[in-house]
């Protein structure tokens, strides 16, 4: 179920401003891809427009390719809400409805799309995508519980759960832990590892030591100056990034000499 | 995963609905907020429809035989009076229970306060009406006596002192505590929006908390007062009832506040006559309500701009 | 701006004033109340050859009081602090001044409109009443049906135009809306019964008053209230939530239906039936467009119908003979109407209570 993505020459806007410039990158299935670079790079624009989550934003569009099984997903005759059902995607901060149950924000990705499943199917899928979340032992005996009433830690790994329950290809991770605490972090951290043996994962971080231990390569963005376009510098291994990187901005950054 | 024929169409299926859904329910949204549009323009052109007969009609034809103009005139001297009456009254009391509710009233009981003065803008105005009539008019009365005895050199108080206290000052009090809320309200809002820093600023720099309020509340909060104060006035303008029951209207025009005759005003005149009336006169009607309607409509853009403005120049956050 | 005070006070309270010096200075906690109590008893006193009346008591004290705190505190404490105390005494009267009224209207209605608060006058209409006795059952009935449809016209309007301007409006369109619906809150209710007659009467024929034109006049008032509210408890959502929903593929229309409104549906609810309140009491539009009858008329499209506001009204203003009776039942009618939207405000604030989110 993990694919491949291919995105070749592309531009993001936000209205006339060209946020990120000119991105050619393969993100590899199985595997993890974390984004790396400065604030205001435009790590997450990027990563939104590999969903359409970026065109949510008035005035935001795109130019160029993403290609995912052989379908361009800017397409014509591609529906945006086709392509979020296929790459899901975790934020910065855990999101959790309010109104729903654990149980229930488990299942929305089924519910709310209005699709027709027997009790004992969505029981069945709700388990496994808190299984696969981590969740399962903790939950288990409270999933009527409001969502809201769990850690922030464990809300996180509830959105995953959300998000895995609708077996996307693809899962796109902003920032997924930069709002938790360590103990939270390491919980979510494991839970990376073991989903990239199903899921293509693309993950943005701020957080050098965390590219380094939960991917398998890394893109570093950057922009010239304050309202310049964004770029990506080098892509690489993540090994070869951390240890031996090609461009000097890379070096600069992973050093901590900026950013 | 495994992609069935029919799992595939399926998929289809849902597809299209998602589209005609978003495509139905952008549609009807964006068709509700116009038709508010329409609403608005209908009711200027049907009330100018309906009061053409009016405008077209020869003068003696007209109630009181003196022209729609000298059948409005006196009446929207009655309105901007009475209304005039109510701001002069209501500003001042307002921005003082705003400021007691933001700045004097202890924490606890600041939000309890609000619920009393905003349970004034609920009822309703026929109640006032009712009110003003049995339980405040008889009680100024003697103060119109003595106004007229000892301040009658001044035409507003120049009596004789009518016997029953339905005068135009009656009506501009009622009128006064209703638009208090709704005064009150917005005033106390924008003195809450006071930037903390300001005001701890001047305290810091050893003001009491008049000067507080003075240098640093006021000064910030003014042009949201003179806009709650012409919202207030919008609202006075329009009231209907409370005037109906309360003013004791014989169509005069005069400045003196305390007497027995007093001019009507456009919207208790209507609800007074309307009942009765027929032909031409509901033409006469929907004309004075066309000018009211118009001057209600500039105050309260005027006021709404004044807002709008404020809102984007205001340096807060 | 000129300078707070003059400087000579600013020097005369110096910043390194001793704190024995600040507590020197200061009148004692009680020193407001006792003002005021010594205000109530000259006042009372001076007007005892006048019988004492109250408002002339309470007039006379408040004054006494504002003028006996600012003179106490102009002795012990310096002028800044006189006028800070003034300030406070003055603002604390104002408010006083707002009660006056909200106490003694409900005070009014009540004992008033207490006498005929009687089964009778829930289980009968008017319909062959001439004096004594009769209700106001179809007025009751006459201004649920109107409050009805006038909710059921402006609550989808208003609703929908909310979720317009919050999820889809951009641009000029949506900024005219904003506006005119602010301009439209400010619409006098008697030129929404005139617009409702004017419509008719080219419609249809001159004269006509029909229960449903009350609820279109209404709605007319209720609409930009409607839409206010809403579009506050929807702009209230996080729009993370939005985008969560987004991401699990699901479409923006749904994601308003089962995300944002059912977030926002306390809020909402809390609106409606606060705008339900405000035009409950609403009377000179139903005066225009529904006129009255004393019988029960269930049929808004057909006949005038009776509602509590214009029952009241006319009881009052047209009381016939002998008048008390009438003028009993028009207090009783104005009871019932202002614990109808006194009702309809409290049902409020339990919605939004129940409504609140809860943490866990």
């Amino acid at each position: 179920m993990a694919k491949l993505i291919d995105v070749s020459d592309l531009n993001i806007y936000y209205g006339d401003f060209l946020a990120v410039e000119d991105v050619t990158m393969t993100i590899e299935p199985r595997a993890v891809t974390a984004l790396i670079g400065p604030s205001g790079c435009g790590k997450s624009t990027f990563l939104r427009s590999l969903n359409r989550m970026h065109e949510v934003i008035p005035g935001a569009r795109v130019e160029g390719k993403v290609v995912m099984d052989g379908q361009d997903l800017y397409g014509s005759d591609i529906d945006p809400v086709t392509v979020r059902r296929q790459i899901g995607m975790v934020f910065q901060r855990p999101n959790p409805f309010p109104t729903m149950s654990i149980y229930e924000n488990v299942a929305a990705g089924i519910k709310l799309n209005a699709k027709r499943m027997k009790k004992s199917d969505l029981d069945e899928l709700v388990e496994r995508s808190l299984r696969g979340a981590n969740l399962w032992n903790e939950v288990k005996d409270r999933l009527n519980r409001p969502g809201a009433g769990l850690s922030g830690g464990q809300q996180q790994r509830l959105c995953i759960a959300r998000a895995i329950a609708i077996q996307p290809d693809v899962l796109l991770m902003d920032e997924p832990c930069s709002a938790l605490d360590p103990i939270s972090t390491l919980a979510v951290e494991d839970l990376i590892e073991q989903l990239k043996l199903e899921y293509t994962i693309v993950i943005v971080t701020h957080n050098m030591q965390q590219a380094a231990r939960v991917s398998d390569k890394t893109a570093f963005f950057n922009l010239a100056a304050v309202g310049k376009p964004g770029k990506v510098v080098e892509i690489d291994d993540t090994a070869t990034i951390f240890s031996n990187p090609s461009q000097k901005a890379t070096e600069d950054y992973i050093s901590g000499r900026f950013g | 995963m495994t992609t069935t024929a029919t799992a595939a169409r399926g998929e289809a299926r849902r597809e299209a609905r998602a589209r005609a859904g978003d495509r139905i329910f952008k549609g009807t949204s964006t068709a509700a907020g116009i038709l508010i549009l329409l609403i608005l323009a209908a009711v200027a052109i049907f009330l100018l429809i309906q009061a053409i007969p009016a405008l077209r009609a020869p003068a003696e034809e007209v109630m009181g035989g003196e022209g729609l103009l000298g059948y409005i005139a006196p009446l929207l001297f009655g309105t901007i009076l009475s209304s005039v009456i109510a701001l002069v009254i209501a500003t001042p009391l307002a921005v003082g229970i705003a400021l007691f509710i933001s700045h004097y009233a202890p924490r606890r009981m600041a939000q309890g306060l609000g619920y009393a003065v905003d349970l004034l803008a609920a009822v309703p105005s026929i109640v006032y009406g009712l009110w003003g009539f049995t339980w405040l008019a008889p009680r100024l009365t003697p103060l119109y006596r003595w106004l007229s005895d000892n301040l009658g050199f001044i035409p507003l108080f120049a009596g004789p002192a009518s016997p029953t206290g339905r005068t135009m000052f009656t009506a501009g009090v009622v009128l006064a505590v209703m638009i208090l809320p709704i005064v009150t309200a917005l005033s106390r809002e924008v003195f809450l929006q006071t930037p903390r820093l300001h005001e701890e600023a001047a305290l810091a720099l050893g003001a009491t908390r008049w000067e507080t309020i003075r240098y640093a509340v006021i000064p910030y909060g003014r042009s949201g007062v003179v806009s709650a104060a012409m919202l207030g006035l919008g609202r006075a303008l329009g009231e209907t009832m409370a005037v109906a029951i309360v003013l004791s209207a014989t169509g005069a025009v005069t400045f003196n506040l305390i007497g027995s005759t007093n001019p009507s005003t456009i919207p208790a005149n209507i609800a007074l006559t309307f009942p009765e009336a027929t032909g031409l006169d509901v033409s006469v009607l929907i004309a004075s309500g066309l000018v009211l309607f118009v001057i209600t409509f500039g105050v309260n853009m005027l006021a709404r701009w004044v807002v709008n403005r404020r809102a984007e120049f205001s340096g807060a956050n | 701006m000129s300078a707070p005070t003059t400087d000579t006070t600013r020097t005369a309270q110096p910043a390194g004033s001793s704190r024995a010096g600040m507590r020197e200075h200061r009148l004692p906690k009680w020193a407001p109340a006792a003002v005021v109590g010594a205000a109530l008893v000259v006042a009372v006193l001076l007007t005892l050859p006048f019988g004492a009346p109250v408002a002339g008591v309470a007039v006379l004290t408040a004054i006494l009081a504002v003028g006996g705190i600012w003179l106490a505190s102009r002795i012990v404490e310096g002028s800044r602090k006189a006028t800070d105390r003034l300030v406070t005494a003055l603002v604390t009267v104002a408010f006083l001044i707002a009660m006056v009224p909200l106490v003694s209207v409900v005070w009014t209605v009540v004992a008033n409109g207490a006498a005929r608060l009687d089964v009778q006058f829930f289980t009968h209409s008017m319909f062959r009443v001439v004096g004594e006795g009769g209700g106001a059952l179809h007025a009751l009935w006459g201004t649920v049906i109107v409050t009805g449809l006038a909710t059921l016209i402006s609550v989808p309007i208003g609703l929908l135009t909310a979720i317009y301007l919050v999820e889809y409006g951009r641009g000029r369109l949506a900024r005219w809306i904003t506006f005119l619906v602010d301009v439209m809150t400010g619409i006098p209710s008697i030129v929404a019964g005139l617009f409702i007659v004017a419509v008719f009467a080219l419609l249809f024929r001159p004269g006509l008053q029909l229960g449903l034109m009350g609820g279109l006049a209404l709605s007319v008032l209720m609409i930009p209230v409607v839409v206010r509210s809403c579009e506050e408890m929807l702009k209230l959502v996080p729009n993370e939530l939005r985008e969560a929903s987004y991401a699990l593929g699901v479409p923006k229309w749904r994601t308003i239906i089962k995300v944002v409104l059912r977030t926002a549906v306390g809020g909402i609810a809390t609106g409606i039936t606060l705008a339900v309140a405000r035009v409950t009491g609403e009377t000179a539009p139903l005066l225009l467009t529904v006129g009255l009858t004393a019988g029960l008329n269930f049929n808004p499209l057909e006949g005038k119908m009776a509602t509590l506001p214009v029952y009241a009204y006319y009881q009052y203003t047209a009381p016939g003979v002998p008048p008390e009776f009438a003028i009993e039942r028009a207090w009783t009618a104005v009871l019932l109407l202002i614990a109808l939207v006194m009702g309809l405000n409290l049902l409020a604030r339990v919605i939004s209570r129940v409504f609140a989110p809860k943490a866990r």
